[in-house]
């Protein structure tokens, strides 16, 4: 759905799709419904005049924290393999890509 | 009615470090699935991503490789999208503060010069390989998380000869930078392509039309080669173009639409909480900057100004990296420029091109090369043997100086045992003495051929020529 | 000898450091206890018993070699969202079911560095997110004080598992309150570090530039040496800071002399628990009598702190658990195509709190309101952390209640979520800011539930937090009481 087609500020199925939540209709009324509630509270910093603050994007006031161009060994393969739900010829199987 | 077409690209180029993006995983091509792997780069819970400083190095670089502004303060972000490529099912990558923005790439089609702005450069990192089966598809996580710069050019291209071109120039700085191998096969290329239409005297652009996924720069001109007749013949017939991303169908040889197929995009780029802004000094920058090679234009100007080359071979010369160190080592070792030139382009490079090989590939070094242009200005073996020596060194490699001694190869120019050889041919061939006499050039050329035969090739053939003249007066 | 399993940190390790019980003997008393009482407590998910006494035996050997380290010997648990090699880690939540950790939290290698014994893995609501621990989609956290009421959260199962000495302490995480507010409804003391201080590597990310780990622990003393084991500067972690070790544990005394302790208005409200208000304003005249200088300041932040944190935590958290998607690890749906995969594993996946943070998260940074509420949050952020910076310009600490009501009953708030976020208020300030705070025991209820006190610092100022903490602590007898269990009998 394009932005314009949404039809109430906050559409709660546009999101979820967004998120890739599959919602079933009582779950979306019940969401559609708190969540108006909260954006409604949140509108309280509405209240304070942020002019001239620049946003805290950081917790800390760090920079330049990298590390040298070196390569070391990762996870086991088998162990990696262990973890996935699907696995064929070492790979991650997933239900067939569309591209 | 005649159209113009206005062409964009986004090129993502895969850079040379040791390690990933993020994590210290090899950043190599060709190992078994999922074996270069760890949790940053398999998004696994709790594991976090840490900068490669080699990646910002090499970025920062092409910037002022195409006269980029970079930024001295730049930082990630997270590019929100669902993929199962995508292993934390979001990119890390650069929205707002790239680290470069601006510049241009000079190149020539056809012999015209022309110049595409350049509008940003950004690193991110790539995503994972699916390989699709008949029933379901597999992910390789091998390649998630390798560094990736993306360039994004201004829409300064007009044709499909203009943007193959330009690919092709860029990747000529990108290899001379030492930034990326371009190895085309192995994917370290990779574009997106805008493209519209608008009438030629328009002033606006047309309704841009997105193809994505290009791996080879003869996808890209035969993409374009379909796209821009097919936006002209929708336009012809008075159908509007609705701006949408479209898959190029190689077998078939046109584009098709992907509509349907994609979601709205709404990326929700935020500033990544990990990572810590990279901020970089005017003294970083500048040093960086006095590590810069020369780019092929400026190196193809110098081989002609220092080295007194015809514009022909230093053109020749320059147009592979390799090739012009090798050149250019070759003369360190003590060979004339020219001859230096001559050889490389004559003998290596048709080898070259026959096996396929790279020059660096071959069993003759540039020492080597040069010691055997030595033996020939020196006339202590002529061209011909030189030739056969290098023959030999090609397949055996080994020393020139050796090769020419141990065959007892080096040239003669004894007068006295040239005479001699002399004396015998001019004694058995009085025909062709008395030609000659007559006036018939020709016949004195057999004569010096004689001559190299007895000497079973040896004798210095500009010494023969001297003494046999002289001596039929 | 007193039982094992009611020593502190510092006395375990003393006591198994001098030979008068061995590692293995402390583990299985504590095994045991689990055992005998954790069916009506609930804080488990799971107990790695035979692990943990291996580890155990390997303890005493090296002990009997001569060897020492800091925690050698004793057993700590651990919340369920940190990565403990070879174990599950499920963050409360179905979608990680069937995951196991293929390495360890950077504060999970430091404890076993210091010699210390992953126990077990302890509840906590679904990805961090709640504060009761009744979003946990495992089980059933109870206040160790009053087995009808919750333990708080969301290292619910951290608090009730110290509270009740299920083990001498835990590891737990806080991202708006989820060490300190269980601390103060199970009566224990919970520290949660400056931001940078641990390395969060290892930690299952709930909202990055707010998570912190921390110690949960029977007292001030064993909260500080807990922190200097597991702090530091971690090249895994961007955001770990680079700072020299702390020993916070030999700076504690017994009074406050020379100290300002501020006290903001706004952390005393309308609709608080009067038993709550008073114990604290008790706790306020107590650091007085120890030689501290009460500054009464004003915080006009703070009413817009759950606002602020509420989209900047959701936001994070909406990218952060994007990953769980089922193709790598975890649970997985089947579907028809990979989109269809995705959306029924994550609906099958979460829980309803984690999916109504998602959805508020997206939403925030969506095309079209990421300026209206993501950045203006991000610009609020920085107005509440200079709120603090100014208040530490005259003040060493701040004392305030941790929570503005004792422990609730189950469900008492499970239907409306905001009223569940507003009891964050006095908590998520100091994420928001980055700094440090800690909540320790300051009284009981009537109803004999406890209160909890929090001192907030400066960033890095925990030395100066704990100092003021230990001093009040050592001069009251709270934390020494412990909840009336009936041992044996187990159910509930």
């Amino acid at each position: 759905m394009s932005e314009t087609e949404r039809q109430s500020p906050f559409d709660v199925a546009y999101v979820a799709r967004l998120a890739r939540l599959k919602l079933g209709e009582d779950e979306c009324a019940r969401l559609q419904a708190q969540l108006e509630d909260i954006l409604a509270y949140v509108e309280t910093l509405n209240e304070v005049d942020v002019s001239g603050i620049e946003p805290m994007t950081q917790a800390l006031e760090t920079q330049n924290v990298m590390r040298a161009d070196v390569s070391a060994p990762g996870l086991d393969h088998a162990a990696v393999m262990a973890n996935a739900p699907e696995r064929r010829l070492g790979l991650f199987i997933v239900p067939r890509i569309i591209e | 009615m005649s159209w113009r077409a206005d062409i964009g690209l986004e090129v993502h180029v895969q850079l040379r470090t040791r390690s990933k993006m993020f994590c210290a995983c090899p950043n190599a091509f060709g190992a078994e699935p999922n074996t270069q792997v760890c949790p940053v780069c398999l998004g696994y819970p709790g594991a976090l991503p840490v900068i490669n400083q080699e990646a910002i190095r090499l970025t920062v670089r092409t910037g002022l490789l195409i006269d980029a502004h970079i930024n001295l303060r730049s930082k990630f972000d997270r590019k929100n999208y669902f993929y199962p490529d995508q292993a934390k099912n979001y990119q890390i990558s650069q929205y707002d503060q790239p680290l470069c923005v601006g510049g241009h790439l000079d190149f020539s089609v056809n012999g015209e010069s022309r110049r595409v702005g350049i509008t940003r450069i950004h690193l991110e990192e790539d995503v994972a390989k699916n390989i699709h089966f008949d029933a379901d598809s597999g992910v390789d996580f091998n390649r998630a998380g390798t560094p990736l710069m993306e360039i994004v050019t201004e829409p300064d291209l007009h044709a499909p000869e203009d943007t193959l071109a330009f690919l092709q120039a860029l990747k000529q700085v990108l290899q001379y930078g030492g930034v990326s191998d371009c190895n085309l096969e192995q994917g370290n290329i990779r574009c997106d392509i805008n493209c519209s239409v608008r009438r030629a005297d328009a002033v606006n652009l047309g309704t841009k039309i997105e193809i994505k996924n290009m791996n080879t720069f003869r996808g890209v001109f035969r993409a374009l080669q379909a796209e821009i007749p097919r936006q002209i013949r929708e336009l012809e017939r008075g159908r509007a173009i609705v701006q949408e991303t479209r898959r190029w169908d190689d077998a078939a040889g046109r584009t098709e639409s992907m509509r349907g197929k994609e979601d709205a995009h709404d990326y929700r780029y935020f500033p990544e909480p990990d990572l810590p802004p990279i901020v970089l000094s005017e003294e970083t920058i500048t040093a960086w900057r006095a590590e810069l090679p020369d780019l092929p234009a400026a190196r193809r100007a110098r081989f002609v100004a220092a080295f007194s080359l015809p514009e022909y071979d230093a053109g020749v010369l320059v147009s592979d990296k390799e090739v012009a160190d090798y050149f250019e080592e070759t003369v360190a070792a003590g060979a004339p420029a020219k001859a230096a030139s001559n050889w490389i382009m004559t003998e290596l490079l048709a080898r070259v091109s026959e096996s396929g090989e790279s020059i660096r590939d071959l069993k003759v070094a540039p020492a080597g090369l040069a010691a055997l242009i030595q033996l020939v200005e020196n006339r202590t073996i002529n061209g011909p043997t030189a030739k056969e020596v290098l023959a030999t060194m090609l397949v055996e490699g080994g020393d020139p100086g050796e090769i020419v001694s141990k065959r007892g190869l080096a040239q003669v120019s004894d007068a006295g045992a040239l005479e001699n050889f002399i004396e015998q041919v001019v004694a058995s061939h009085a025909k062709s003495v008395a030609d000659y006499r007559a006036g018939k050039q020709p016949a004195f050329e057999f004569l010096i051929g004689q001559v190299m035969r007895l000497s079973r090739g040896k004798a210095n053939p500009q010494l023969v020529r001297e003494l046999l003249k002289a001596k039929l007066g | 000898m007193s039982e094992p399993t009611t020593w502190t940190l510092a006395e375990s390790a003393r006591r198994v450091r001098e030979g008068a019980i061995s590692s293995l003997e402390l583990t299985d008393a504590y095994l045991d206890r689990i055992d005998r009482l954790d069916r009506a407590i609930g804080a488990y998910l799971t107990v790695d018993a035979d692990g943990a006494r291996a580890q155990a035996r390997a303890a005493d050997e090296r002990r009997s070699r001569g060897e020492r380290a800091p925690l050698l010997g004793v057993p700590v648990g651990i919340k369920d969202v940190l990565n403990v090699s070879g174990w599950p880690c499920t963050c409360g939540s179905r979608i990680l079911e069937g995951y196991r950790a293929p390495f360890d939290a950077t504060a999970v290698e430091r404890l076993r560095a210091a010699g210390a014994i992953p126990l077990g893995i302890l509840n906590m609501d679904e990805f961090a997110m709640g504060s009761s621990t009744e979003n946990s989609s495992r089980q059933l956290t109870r206040n160790p004080w009053d087995l009808e009421r919750v333990p708080g959260g969301s290292s619910g199962g951290s608090a009730a598992a110290v509270a009740a000495d299920l083990c001498p302490a835990a590891l737990g995480t806080d991202t708006g309150g989820s060490i300190r507010q269980p601390a103060a409804l199970c009566g224990c003391v919970g520290l949660k570090p400056t931001y940078g201080r641990v390395s969060r590597y290892g930690l299952v990310a709930y909202a990055s530039s707010l998570d912190q780990i921390g110690p949960l622990t029977k007292d001030v003393r064993d909260a500080a040496l807990l922190h200097d084991v597991i702090s530091g500067r971690d090249p895994r972690d961007s955001t770990s800071l680079d700072l020299p070790p702390t020993s916070l544990a030999s700076g504690l005394g017994r009074e406050l002399t020379g100290m300002r302790l501020g006290l903001p208005a706004e952390y005393f409200i309308d609709g608080m628990d009067p038993e709550v208000e008073t114990a604290v304003r008790a706790a306020v005249e107590q650091c007085k009598a120890l030689g501290a200088e009460i500054v009464p300041i004003s915080l006009p932040q703070t009413r817009y702190a759950i606002a602020t944190y509420y989209i900047v935590a959701t936001a994070e958290a909406s990218a952060n658990l994007a990953r769980f998607d089922g193709v790598r690890y975890g649970r997985r749906v089947p579907g028809e195509d990979p989109i269809d995969m995705v959306e029924r594993t994550r609906a099958a996946g979460f829980g309803p709190e984690v999916k109504r943070r998602i959805i508020l998260g997206t939403y925030v940074l969506s095309s079209g309101y990421y300026d209206a509420y993501y950045l203006r949050a991000l610009k609020v952020r920085r107005w509440i952390r200079a709120g603090f910076d100014e208040a530490f310009r005259s003040c060493d600490a701040l004392l305030t209640p941790t929570s503005p009501s004792p422990a609730f009953r189950f469900g008492e708030r499970t239907g409306d979520p905001l009223q569940m976020y507003l009891s964050d208020i006095f908590t998520v300030t100091v994420n928001l800011a980055g700094i440090c705070g800690v909540s320790l025991p300051c009284g009981f209820t009537k109803a004999g539930l406890p209160i909890g006190l929090q001192v907030i610092g400066p960033a890095l100022g925990e030395a100066a937090i704990l100092r003021v903490a230990h001093a009040y602590e050592q001069s009251t007898e709270w934390h020494t009481r412990r909840p009336n269990l009936a041992v044996g009998e187990g159910a509930a």
